[in-house]
């Protein structure tokens, strides 16, 4: 991380990420993860995928997400990906990506678009199914999504059995976590 | 008060005991128990006024199909009127109040439209309250809707939420009598997700209500043992209190559950009711069927019931309705109301049947052939006069009447995508249509298969086919043994003799009369019949009288039934509460709020906000003794142009485009030139739609060879990307482009003023002198010591100035920074009002400009629209009808006398010219006060405005009853030859 002497706050205002637990579940906010859009340059699909193999970045398929062992990513749109490294080692996550994919892809810097909140806890498809037509119960870890919650367009990313993120628009952060907190009121 | 009606057996809890009241007066009841139920119990019958009559009525059904008993539950804020007391759930404390009644249900001042029925026949509005037209709205329709049977509103607002929500299964079950349950029990064994749904509180349909047996059990308790298996199995989710409401597209079913509704209040944080989503990939319709009524006179009195609902009082309630209890029926059904009434000690008093054959019912007088011709009974049924099959009359003492004219299957769900229902003459009733929604299939009564037996067998049969279209392995579960009788039913709608009312609709009081006159009339098809005598409409929408109409209908115009016809159905199924419609949009949470990354900041500064879209943006700064908005503007404007002042500007649409093809693919979505910027500048530009009309506009940075961030109007930030991506899928999908919006990725605040430089100079770690960093340059820098950021060198005030952004998590940090090194220079925050004052003082449009119908000639900037090259919008724009030399164009415009206030959206008209549209020379746009003129100054839209520049008008505005003498000048008011922004 750069030495300069701006401080950062969290999408709901904090200085350190706020989290609420509500009956059987919690909810964080996650600020640790640094994003970036990958999107192949027309004809370079296998030359990114190649590239992202030998950098250790996963590049999963259409509705999955996947974790290696620095990058993880999920999927976004035809040859586009999300991916997700340590906000600590990789806050200029671009800095890190664009020598390994030179012009073969093109990179977007996405780390502050999205506020991401995780969610575990056990039972979460009770809570999501009154947030999102996401079929929660249907799905296995490594699945992620597009979906919209109270109007926001969001990812669900599950990370693991009883544990997922929830990635909205930064601005909307509040309106998303009031959102979460009512469901999970409702639903616990 | 005592229980009086009780009587032995039932699923009622009776160790507990409610408390409850109805127009004021206490009762008790127990779990289990409904309104309608409990009231019953305790000798209550008289449950409501009808519609029009205002006719004592208390209810004839135990379901949802109830059109009599309609009530006012809760008090206060909670009051929900037009509900129907047959399926509230009793609790403890429940208040409910009979409605459409003054000033009690037991003397009613407006029963007096009974007496005057005659005037009131159908047809009765349409004739009589013709004229003078203007009578209606004030007169006739508040008189009307005064007297009609409709509940009354607190106009209190609803303390609770109703949520909305998502449901997905392979087969969604609805209705959980036998078909269902059988259904749910064959799916669930296969493995496939189930879900069962059913609008009463206690699953199992009819068999709580009948005493029918099912192997070795009562129905009752199969359906208990069955649901607890159901239970068990996670694939099953089992959803009481659950309306399905209709079928909408692609398999999607919505359904009302309700969760608290049997609570005195919601327990905390939870909702009254959910709206659910239902998605299936196949779904069995188990809805059951409602008995219809037979028409006679005077059949609508307090007591007479339909024949299964009697049974179900008794036997699922444990209520006796009637002590001396008679039977009018047309088939078997019917005749178990008489014995099953009996086997608990209720005097059955005679059973009319209209049929001349069949067995009779042993140690019952069973009356062949006869009729009930009319009844007694002020508030209450007192007798009941019937015509033998030997033609004499007899009258004879009966508190309660059990009427059945056979079943309708409760096919609506199936008719919601239009399609027919089949006529079934077995049963003398419609049944489900063939085409109606994909995947959706019939099994049980709602397919017409009226015994128990046959809704086992179609409920496990039709699972199976589900399953086996869905690719489950079936599963054929032994069914257990049930009766299996034909309903022996021979058509018999109405009784013909008497001169008095026969209801048919009773919600509605529409009566066999008023089809007669609808014929006589010639409204003779079934839609002409609905609207003409209200048949069928209001909250039952006909459950119990549609088919009695429409037989009646059929037999005067001498066609089959279905030659007559039927209306069909539309969602929802039964009433569905607004708030649950509306989830949980309401108030603060009706849509989400987006909040600029200075948003913490400027609240501690007192800033005054502005819903702009769904962003919160700060539209002034007051200081202390500031004492109007005008004075914070004002001050914000002035120190901007003299010092420096900074503006969160991050709600402005950014959009991240790459590829080999970007600059290309921005020639063609600009109407100006883009692919020739060098790397490190930015352009504005100006993007048309394919019509030639403005779209948006904003500028474009060049931030590397194949790198470009474009940005667009706040409010336009969605449709501009909508619209890249349709041109970069669609109309250039061998472009090399990739896009993706970044607008919330950055913080970007407008440093604007003479000190911008010197102000930006002290956080930038870069040289940003005028030769390092000129007008309309752009870069990527650090600041604060190496934090990375980008700057353009952009204004839209017209002074010098600078967009900064720095990543979002940053903007807080740095707008206090800025703030902080600004203290040197009076640096100010200014917001949206200043904004807005200084780029109307610069002449530069926005949203009140950019309205959808302009081009880019009538903005002046007709000439950005290249013509060396092709672009969305560019051959359109040329349309002989938009280059007119004399069209709109962009003026400014200030007022003769300075202290003249303008007001924005009056039109100019010429120095003497009559207000009226011919005349009409355009329109005021934006109108702003300019603290450095001193008045208030304008920009808008003038036909031939550029030649009528120096020339005096009027602006008149004939709503706000304003006019001002103004002149037209150019709309760069200040510094009109950019000296400023160069600097």
């Amino acid at each position: 991380m750069a030495d300069h002497r701006l401080k950062p706050i969290t999408p709901l205002g904090h200085d350190t990420p706020h989290s609420v637990t509500l009956g059987p579940v919690t909810i964080t906010e996650v600020v640790d993860t640094a994003l970036a859009s990958l999107a192949a340059r027309m004809g370079e699909a296998k030359a990114v995928a190649d590239i992202a193999d030998s950098a250790g970045i996963p590049l999963p398929g259409p509705g999955k997400a996947a974790q290696g062992a620095t990058y993880a990513a999920f999927w976004l749109s035809p040859d586009m990906w999300m991916i997700e490294a340590p906000f600590a080692t990789h806050e200029d996550i671009l800095a890190h990506l664009k020598p390994h994919f030179g012009e073969t892809a093109s990179l977007t810097e996405q780390t502050d678009a999205w506020a991401r909140f995780d969610v575990t806890g056990d039972d979460l498809p009770a809570m999501f199914e009154r947030l999102c037509a996401f079929d929660l119960r249907a799905q296995a870890p490594g699945a992620a999504t597009r979906t919209v919650i109270e109007h926001l367009g969001c990812y669900i990313v599950i990370r693991a059995s009883g544990h997922l993120s929830v990635l909205g628009p930064r601005s909307s952060a509040a309106s998303l976590f009031h959102a979460l907190e009512t469901a999970a009121r409702s639903a616990f | 008060m005592t229980q009086e009606n009780r009587i032995k057996g039932g699923q009622i809890d009776r160790t507990r005991t409610l408390r409850f009241t109805f127009d004021g007066h206490p009762y008790t009841g127990h779990p289990g128990d409904t309104l309608a139920s409990a009231l019953l119990a305790n000798g209550v019958r008289l449950m409501g006024r009808s519609f029009k009559y205002h006719r004592p009525r208390g209810p004839i059904s135990a379901g949802s199909e109830e059109p009599n008993a309609i009530v006012e539950l809760r008090s206060g804020a909670r009051q929900e009127p037009n509900t129907r007391a047959t399926v509230a759930e009793l609790f403890d404390g429940l208040t409910a109040n009979s409605q459409n009644r003054f000033p009690s249900l037991k003397f009613d001042l407006m029963g007096i439209n009974d007496r005057l029925s005659p005037f009131f026949a159908a047809g009765f509005y349409y004739k009589t309250f013709m004229w003078p037209a203007a009578f209606w709205e004030k007169l006739y329709e508040p008189l009307i809707r005064r007297a009609a049977g409709l509940g009354s509103l607190t106009r209190e607002e609803d303390p609770d939420a109703y949520d909305k929500g998502f449901l997905h299964c392979d087969i969604l079950i609805i209705g959980a009598g036998p078909a269902g349950l059988m259904a749910a029990l064959t799916a669930g064994r296969a493995g496939a997700r189930v879900i069962l749904a059913d609008e009463d509180f206690r699953m199992g349909g009819r068999l709580n209500a009948e005493t029918l047996t099912i192997g070795n059990h009562s129905g009752a308790d199969w359906a208990e043992d069955t649901l607890r298996t159901l239970a068990q199995m996670p694939n099953v989710r089992l959803m009481p209190r659950t309306t399905v409401l209709g079928a909408m597209d692609h398999g999607i079913y919505s359904a009302v559950e309700r969760v608290s509704d049997h609570l005195p209040i919601p327990a905390p944080g939870k909702p009254r009711q959910i709206l659910w989503r239902i998605y299936s990939r196949h779904a069995i319709l188990a809805a059951g069927a409602t008995e219809r009524p037979i028409a006679f006179e005077n059949n609508d009195r307090p007591g007479i019931l339909l024949a299964g609902a009697l049974r179900t009082y008794a036997n699922r309630y444990a209520v006796a309705v009637g002590d001396r209890v008679a039977v009018f029926t047309n088939n078997d059904d019917g005749l178990r109301t008489a014995t099953d009434l009996q086997a608990k000690g209720i005097d059955i008093v005679a059973v009319i049947d209209t049929r001349q054959e069949g067995d009779l019912l042993p140690g019952i007088r069973h009356l062949k052939g006869a009729q009930v011709i009319d009844t007694k009974g002020k508030l209450d049924l007192k007798s009941i006069t019937i015509r033998n099959a030997n033609g004499r009359s007899e009258t004879l003492s009966v508190n309660a009447l059990g009427v059945s004219g056979g079943w309708n299957p409760n096919l609506n769900i199936a008719s919601h995508h239009r399609g027919r229902p089949v006529w079934n003459d077995a049963i003398q009733a419609f049944t489900p249509p063939g085409d109606g929604p994909k995947n959706l299939i019939a099994a049980g009564a709602a397919a017409g298969h009226l015994s128990t037996h046959a809704a086992l067998q179609t409920g496990a049969a039709q699972a199976n086919a589900a399953l086996e279209a869905l690719g489950f392995k079936p599963h054929s579960p032994d069914l257990p043994k049930a009766e299996d009788a034909p309903l022996n039913l021979t058509p018999f709608w109405y009784v013909p003799e008497g001169k008095g009312r026969a209801w048919i609709d009773q919600q509605n009081d529409v009566t066999v009369k008023d089809v007669k006159l609808a014929k006589q009339e010639n409204f003779t098809s079934v839609e002409h019949l609905k609207r003409y005598t209200t048949l069928g409409m209001a909250t039952d929408q006909g459950k119990t009288g549609n088919i009695l109409g429409l037989a009646i209908m059929a037999e005067l115009t001498g066609r089959s039934i279905p030659q007559t016809g039927t209306t069909i159905y539309r969602p929802p199924y039964t009433p569905v509460a607004l708030g649950a419609l509306a989830g949980r949009s309401r108030g603060h949470d009706f849509k989400p709020t987006r909040l600029t990354p200075s948003h913490k900041w400027a609240s501690e500064q007192g800033a005054i906000f502005v819903e702009v879209g769904m962003w919160l943006r700060a539209q002034w700064f007051p200081k202390p003794g500031e004492t109007t908005w005008r004075q914070s503007v004002d001050r914000e404007v002035l120190q901007t142009r003299a010092s420096v002042g900074i503006c969160d500007v991050t709600t402005l649409g950014k959009i991240d485009i790459q590829g080999r093809d970007a600059g290309a693919f921005l020639d063609k979505v600009y109407a100006n030139t883009f692919s020739t910027l060098p790397i490190g500048k930015v352009r504005y530009g100006l993007m048309l739609r394919e019509d030639g009309i403005v779209m948006d506009d904003g500028t474009t940075a060049r931030m590397g060879e194949n790198e470009w961030v474009m940005t667009t109007t706040t409010a336009n930030a969605v449709p501009v990307f909508r619209h890249l991506e349709f041109v970069r899928q669609c109309l250039f999908p061998d472009m090399d482009v990739q896009l993706i919006s970044t607008t919330e990725a950055w913080a970007q605040f407008s440093v604007a003023g003479p000190n911008a430089r010197k102000l930006l100079q002290k956080i930038v770690d870069q040289d940003i002198s005028d030769a390092a960093f000129p007008y309309m340059a752009c870069g990527n820098i650090t600041v604060c010591g190496g934090l990375r950021a980008r700057l353009f060198r952009i204004s839209f005030s017209g002074e010098l100035a600078y967009e900064i952004a720095v990543p979002t998590r940053y903007g807080d940090a740095l707008i206090r920074e800025l703030m902080k090194q600004g203290q040197d220079f009076g640096a100010v925050a200014y917001g949206t009002e200043s904004l807005g004052v200084m780029r109307v003082e610069k002449g530069h449009v926005a949203g009140n400009e950019l309205n959808g119908q302009t081009t880019a000639l009538n903005m002046g900037l007709g000439k950005m629209v290249s013509r060396k090259k092709d672009s969305i919008g560019m051959v359109l724009s040329q349309r002989e009808g938009l280059t007119a030399d004399d069209g709109l164009r962009l003026v400014g415009v200030k007022p003769v006398d300075p202290t003249k206030p303008l007001t924005a959206g009056s039109h100019f008209l010429d120095i003497g010219a009559a207000p009226v549209a011919s005349n009409d020379g355009g329109w005021l746009t934006s109108v702003v006060y300019s603290p450095h003129l001193k008045s208030s100054i304008a920009l808008g839209y003038l036909k031939n405005g550029t030649a009528r520049i120096g020339q005096r008008m009027r602006t008149v505005n004939l709503l706000a009853k304003t006019e001002v003498e103004v002149e037209i000048v150019s709309p760069h008011f200040f510094d009109p030859e950019g000296d400023r922004l160069r600097g």
